[in-house]
């Protein structure tokens, strides 16, 4: 006999109540990584120095300024679900698990938003 | 204390100190440390951008770190973590997708990714470092 409700055995839920979709949301966020981190390295290396008016030229121009905000974005979504993972795995207190989780989330989204709004600075011109 | 109220210590499944170290072992933990030092380096990376929306004297000075020795060297290693985490990264892909756990793919998959990200790191480290010398 089960003790799990039919509505929960159709969800297809267990007892973290999400499922899946922290895992997959840190795969579909690596695969978006791979161009996103292959056209950075590339660009390092084409541009012809990484001083200030290269750089901010560089981030000026509407695609490489459109995939930077993309690279930050993303890859600080990845490194929260990532670290978040870490947490989960070796901190094993309640308190100090949802403050450990909670520090880094407002850390990432501060990043990433600061990140992205300085390259929006750059772009249109502050 | 009532007998009821006692925490109880129940043993626990050995952990990584009673294996062997393997290389899958060691690659997974070399995933997990990557990782870790790459979420420090996406923090770099929205600095770097900060610092390029501010001023050329404050940009400057952060390049200067970048160009000294151990810039190179920090740089390079988040180079190395880059391309590694990435090379197993898509080891990874393979693995959720159902292929590849077998001996001889899994080992052949795994030097493939430390020997692919040590190549691409002294290839790329050089080239940028080439490049951006003259």
């Amino acid at each position: 006999m089960s003790l799990r409700s039919p509505l929960g055995r159709v969800l297809g839920l267990g007892s973290a109540k999400d499922g899946t979709a922290h895992w997959w949301a840190q795969r579909v966020s690596a695969i978006a990584l791979i161009p996103l981190t292959l056209w950075f390295m590339f660009s390092l290396w084409a541009l012809p120095a990484l001083d200030y008016a290269t750089v901010r030229a560089w981030l000026s121009f509407p695609l490489s300024g459109f995939l930077a905000v993309l690279l930050v974005a993303v890859s600080a979504y990845h490194s929260s679900l990532g670290t978040a993972e870490v947490i989960e795995d070796y901190v094993h207190s309640a308190g100090m698990k949802s403050l450990c989780l909670l520090s880094l989330q407002f850390v990432h989204v501060l990043v990433g938003g600061a990140g992205i709004f300085a390259i929006m600075r750059v772009a249109f011109g502050s | 204390m009532s007998v009821a109220n006692r925490p109880v210590h129940r043993p626990l499944s050995p952990h990584l100190q009673v294996y062997k170290p393997q290389l899958t072992s060691v690659l997974s933990i070399l995933h997990r440390a990557t990782g870790i030092a790459l979420s420090v380096g996406a923090l770099y990376l929205a600095t770097w951008v900060i610092y390029a929306a501010s001023n050329p004297t404050a940009y400057a000075l952060f390049q200067g770190f970048n160009t000294s020795i151990l810039g190179r060297i920090v740089l390079g290693g988040w180079l190395f973590c880059a391309f590694y985490h990435l090379c197993n990264g898509i080891r990874h892909l393979f693995w959720d997708a159902g292929y590849g756990f077998e001996r001889t793919p899994r080992r052949a998959s795994g030097w493939f990714a430390v020997l692919g990200s040590i190549a691409l790191t002294l290839c790329v480290w050089g080239l940028i470092w080439a490049g951006h010398r003259a």
